[in-house]
């Protein structure tokens, strides 16, 4: 636990993107119980201004309640929120600046496109044709401008979902907070939308926090990542820093593909997997100890692999899975047997080298991408 | 994970807005009218049955002068008992309860020179009085013997179980328990049981004419359940329609025999006054309420169970058991209860066609507006509270269990063309059918001829309401007024309150209460509750004691008794809306009330019509509860109904329930064609 956590506190600050990096949305010591149950567990968090930032994790793992929190709408326990300076803590959704995309869209469905995106716009003693101006051109920004007069159940999921982005930046809040807005569109869709919604989000400049449990949709679209894992935070960074260097091995699992075998310690920057030394960075762990040992099966080299080279030996090719662009092969033989190594190989290098069940491959597993986890951090 | 659930820092105290004030204040405020209009209500009754009015003749005393100064003090109990006017035990009376000084003294004489003086030896509220002025001090008393003959012992006010002993030793009046238990748990089996083989025909075949059956299945709603009272008297009463009927076709000597089964029946003058018109006026007014309830069970029906079944070769009997009646059982289950509730509390049925039979809720009002003995009317209340709260905790477990079943994703099963099923559900519902407009027709025809059964010829003088008891055509104004009040007024009143507990935000207590106060209406009878609404609004002490005998609280009463369903219509249609769309106008910092007139009202519109013509449904038809409550200046349709057959003119009584029927047909195609044109219209986004 105390390794997890000092790499947590190490790497939680992160690599802001923007260069001049002003805190915006300031999170300390959060906490949220309903009943006996911790939903967020002393969360603390700072997000840039004009950042956009992914809350991710499995189902349940308190994202979407840290999110409810920011907006107010489910008040934490305890802690302390700050947005631009002012404390909103325990203020009500009303009086703080913030717009919100929910996963249903919650378009009104008895207003029009128009109306709906007009909604916050209203009651704020505008002159109505300053609204309509104001409208069209969110309606232009989105790409629906000549939709506005069409209900939103004459719409499509897609179109949905951009009216009700329209409808959160109608008055052009501080923050912009999206609840797994893409879940419910199918496939094609959310990836379009993805680029559309980070477009709009850089141009518009404005502060961007979503949640959402798909990784794909988080590397892409976040300047940093926030993996949430039963109510805390389980690593803070920019996508690829958390994809190449998962913090812990709940990280490493959820992001991407993983391999994990059983090691141990065997010195400083020596580890033994199976019947193979590994040369790795093994931190400060003391030699004997039982470690999870890590490493991505695209970061497994299968090509051009010399003999006697650091990290490298000999292993079969196992199964084949075929996976489109590439095979996922597992890796047996004598030496790393019951590992259960897995390593992707592209259908060119298997076609040119000739590849298949059963046959022997020299491999290598290049130090920087091995990952050393205490034993026990692995699925408890 | 970490393993200690350490939560540093103080708890935060979310800050209201002026929304939340407000929703709260207005959430409040509907609180506290369901709490001043039902739970006061009935407090006040239920500390009315325990009142117990009593002589106290032990606390008085006698002396007497003849002449030779003052006699021995003399005690009115020992000389009570002495002289057999009372007895120890049997000193309970009511409030009027009166016992004459002079009874005390046998050889007493007016004209004689004798003194008297009487005295209370406690300074109770009991004691004694003299023309009109009641005398509590605990001074001695002087009166000729003129005057002597006016003095009368009052009963003292006390509190305790007397009345349920005295309501318990009496088997003329626990009796009517078992009646009562027997009626409903008889209808209750025959609705079911036919309702259920409806909503069969309807769910599970191909027949024709679904639509139309449909419709004519949910009549009964629209007339108060008096009406098919009524109507078995024409059918089956001394001058029988349906013997004349025989008697035309087959003769009068083939049906001779039929006469004498009719007329000498056990239950008084025809077998029709009794437990057997009750039961079948139970069924006729209680069967769309079954219907409804089976007709949503059988219709979630999984068609993928039917399809596993088949493919698994079982027989129809054995889908039957073991997949449509385990599918329907809670909707069965939960029409039974609402069955049995409906009948356990019902007056019209057994008020017109009850003969001697007596059941609970008769016996309230026979108690009140008959022998003036509001205590005891209490009790009996509190008696038929017992059956209609455990009726209806259990009908609500149930429900539950049922939303659950709802929401499960199934496949809508689609009966396939089975000509001989087919044509025997056709009949079996045409059979259910003819009942019911059959009991419609002979009330219209009763109404529309001179004199049954012996001047057959076509009038319109039982319409002449104003020359009868009840009230008049005033009475029918009065009626129509009610159901717009009821309407308009608790359609509003109902769906805020439903709104503000689904919509709200935190105040889980206060929301929890509301909901516990909205679902009590329905567990509470009419007949208790307009009598509850008599002990707590006609008490002079009361400052809400203004309403009484006005049209406000005919409203109020109504809008309270119909209360729990138009709330749970409100907050199904509430539960159906997007949780968000609060979420969201708090986000564009919009006031609650302009999410709740632009959108939540708006969407909702088909609800709010339903609650709005089941709440002018109800005022038109009920009886129940306003029967104690209205004055001659608010006499309503439904209670003209009830007086005029009271007082004999059956035939105007039909006309008048024929005409709460036409209303309320003419309302609910009305209501129909506006949802339609609202659907069409203004509704344009339901479509695609």
């Amino acid at each position: 636990m105390s390794i997890v956590q000092d790499i947590v506190t190490e790497d939680s600050r992160g690599e802001p993107v923007a260069a001049v990096a002003k805190t915006y949305l300031r999170i300390e010591g959060l906490s949220k119980m309903f009943g006996d149950f911790t939903a967020l567990r002393n969360i603390d968090l700072e997000i840039y201004e004009g950042e956009f930032v992914c809350f991710l994790g499995p189902s349940g793992c308190g994202k979407t309640t840290l999110l409810r929190a920011i907006a107010g709408l489910d008040i934490q326990s305890s802690g302390r929120i700050e947005q631009a300076g002012q404390d909103i803590s325990a203020l009500p959704p009303a009086e703080r600046d913030f717009g919100i995309v929910f996963q249903s869209y919650a378009l009104f469905p008895n207003l029009t496109v128009a109306k709906n995106v007009a909604y916050g716009l209203e009651n704020r003693k505008a002159p109505r044709d300053k609204i309509r101006a104001r409208v069209a051109e969110l309606l232009d920004l989105v790409g629906l401008a000549d939709q506005g007069a069409k209900y939103p159940a004459q719409l499509s999921g897609g179109q949905q979902q951009r009216v009700a982005l329209s409808r959160a930046i109608a008055t052009s809040p501080g923050l912009l907070l999206l609840d797994e807005p893409l879940s419910a569109l199918d496939a094609k869709v959310r990836v379009h939308l993805r680029h559309e919604i980070r477009a709009l989000q850089q141009r518009l400049g404005v502060t961007t926090v979503m949640v959402t449990h798909d990784q794909e949709e988080a590397l892409t679209m976040a300047d940093r990542i926030v993996v949430m894992n039963q109510g805390v935070i389980e690593q803070v960074g920019p996508p690829l820093e958390i994809y190449r260097n998962p913090a812990t091995a709940f990280v490493a699992d959820f992001i991407g593909t993983m391999n994990f075998a059983a090691g141990t310690v065997e010195g400083p920057g020596q580890v033994r997997l199976g019947g193979v030394g590994l040369v790795c960075d093994t931190g400060e762990l003391d030699a004997g100890t039982p470690v999870t040992v890590a490493i991505r099966p695209e970061d497994i080299d299968v090509q051009d692999v010399a003999s006697g080279e650091e990290n490298a030996f000999e292993a079969e090719i196992g199964d084949m899975e075929f996976l489109g662009s590439f095979f996922r092969a597992e890796l047996t033989g004598e030496v790393i047997d019951g590992a259960g190594l897995r390593a992707d190989m592209s259908i060119n290098l298997v076609r040119r080298k000739g590849l298949k069940e059963g046959a022997r491959v020299p491999v290598k597993l290049p130090r920087q991408r091995i990952r050393i986890y205490p034993e026990s951090a692995l699925r408890g | 994970m970490a393993s200690v659930a350490q939560i540093p820092g103080a708890a935060i105290r979310p800050k209201l807005s002026r929304d939340d004030w407000a929703m709260r204040g207005l959430m409040v405020a509907i609180g506290l009218y369901l709490i001043i209009t039902l739970a006061l209500p009935l407090y006040a009754m239920m500390s009315k049955s325990i009142e117990i009015y009593a002589f106290q003749p032990a606390n008085v005393e006698f002396q007497v002068d003849e002449g030779q100064g003052w006699g021995p003090t003399i005690n009115a109990l020992t000389r009570g008992e002495e002289l057999g006017v009372l007895t120890r035990d049997d000193l309970v009376t009511t409030s009027d309860g009166r016992i004459q000084a002079t009874r005390f003294f046998p050889d007493f004489s007016f004209l004689s020179e004798t003194r008297y003086r009487i005295r209370n030896t406690e300074p109770t509220d009991g004691g004694f009085m003299i023309r009109g002025l009641q005398v509590t001090h605990d001074d001695w008393v002087e009166y000729s013997s003129g005057d002597f003959r006016r003095v009368t012992l009052r009963p003292g006010l006390s509190t305790g179980l007397g009345n349920y002993l005295a309501y318990f030793s009496n088997p003329a009046l626990f009796s009517s328990i078992f009646n009562s238990l027997t009626i409903a748990l008889i209808s209750t089996v025959v609705t079911v049981t036919l309702a259920f083989g409806f909503a069969y025909a309807l769910t599970r075949s191909q027949m024709r004419f679904k639509g139309a059956f449909k419709t004519i299945a949910m009549v009964p709603i629209l007339v108060p359940s008096l009406l098919p009272g009524i109507a078995l008297i024409y059918l089956f009463g001394k001058q029988s329609l349906v013997l004349k009927v025989l008697e035309w076709m087959l003769g009068e000597e083939a049906v001779a025999g039929l006469w004498q089964g009719l007329i000498n029946g056990t239950y008084g003058p025809t077998e029709i006054y009794g437990p057997i018109g009750i039961v079948i006026a139970s069924v006729f007014f209680t069967f769309p309420h079954a219907l409804l309830i089976i007709m949503t069970a059988l219709a979630i029906a999984d068609a993928r169970l039917y399809e596993a079944a088949v493919a698994l070769r079982a027989p129809r009997p054995r889908i039957f058991w073991t997949v449509t009646l385990p599918g329907a059982r809670y909707g069965l289950i939960s029409a039974a209860f609402v069955v049995f509730n409906l009948v356990i509390t019902d007056f019209g049925a057994p008020k017109v066609i009850g003969g001697q039979f007596n059941v609970l809720a008769v016996d309230i009002y026979k108690q009140v507006i008959g022998q003036q003995n509001f205590q005891m009317g209490a009790v009996v209340s509190v008696v038929l509270l017992i059956p209609a709260l455990i009726a209806f905790t259990v009908d609500r477990m149930v429900q539950r269990k049922q939303v659950a079943l709802l929401s499960a994703r199934a496949v809508p099963y689609e009966p396939k063309p089975n000509r001989p099923f087919d044509r025997l559900m056709l009949a079996y519902c045409s059979l259910v059918g003819v009942f019911i407009l059959g009991i419609l027709a002979v009330c219209q025809y009763a109404a529309v001829i001179k004199f049954w059964p012996y001047d057959l010829s076509f009038s319109l003088n039982n319409y002449n309401f104003d020359v009868m008891d009840g009230g008049g055509w005033a009475a029918y104004g009065n009626s129509i007024r009610l159901g717009l009040y009821t309407a308009v007024f608790g359609t509003g009143l109902v769906f805020l309150g439903a709104y503000l507990t689904e919509k709200g935000r935190g105040f889980t207590y206060g929301r929890t209460g509301f909901q516990f106060l909205a679902m009590m209406p329905m567990a509470i009878p009419g007949m208790v509750l307009g009598l509850a609404y008599i002990f707590f609004f006609n008490n002079p002490a009361n400052p809400l004691n203004g309403i009484y005998a006005t049209m406000a609280i005919l409203v109020v009463c109504t809008v309270t008794h119909f209360y729990t369903v138009s709330h749970l219509t409100a907050v199904t249609a509430l539960k159906q809306m997007d949780p968000e769309f609060e979420a969201v106008s708090q986000s564009l910092k919009q006031p609650f009330y302009r999410t709740f007139g632009r959108v939540t009202v708006p969407v909702c519109t088909p609800a709010i019509l339903d609650i709005s013509i089941y709440l002018f449904v109800n005022a038109m038809t009920t009886v129940s509860a306003v029967v104690f409550l209205y004055s001659p200046d608010t006499a309503l349709a439904s209670v003209a109904v009830l007086n005029m057959d009271d007082a004999g003119d059956v035939a105007p009584a039909a006309a008048m329930g024929m005409m709460i029927f036409y209303t309320n047909a003419t309302v609910r195609i009305l209501h129909s064609l506006v949802t339609r044109g609202l659907l069409t219209r203004t509704q344009a986004w339901r479509m695609r």
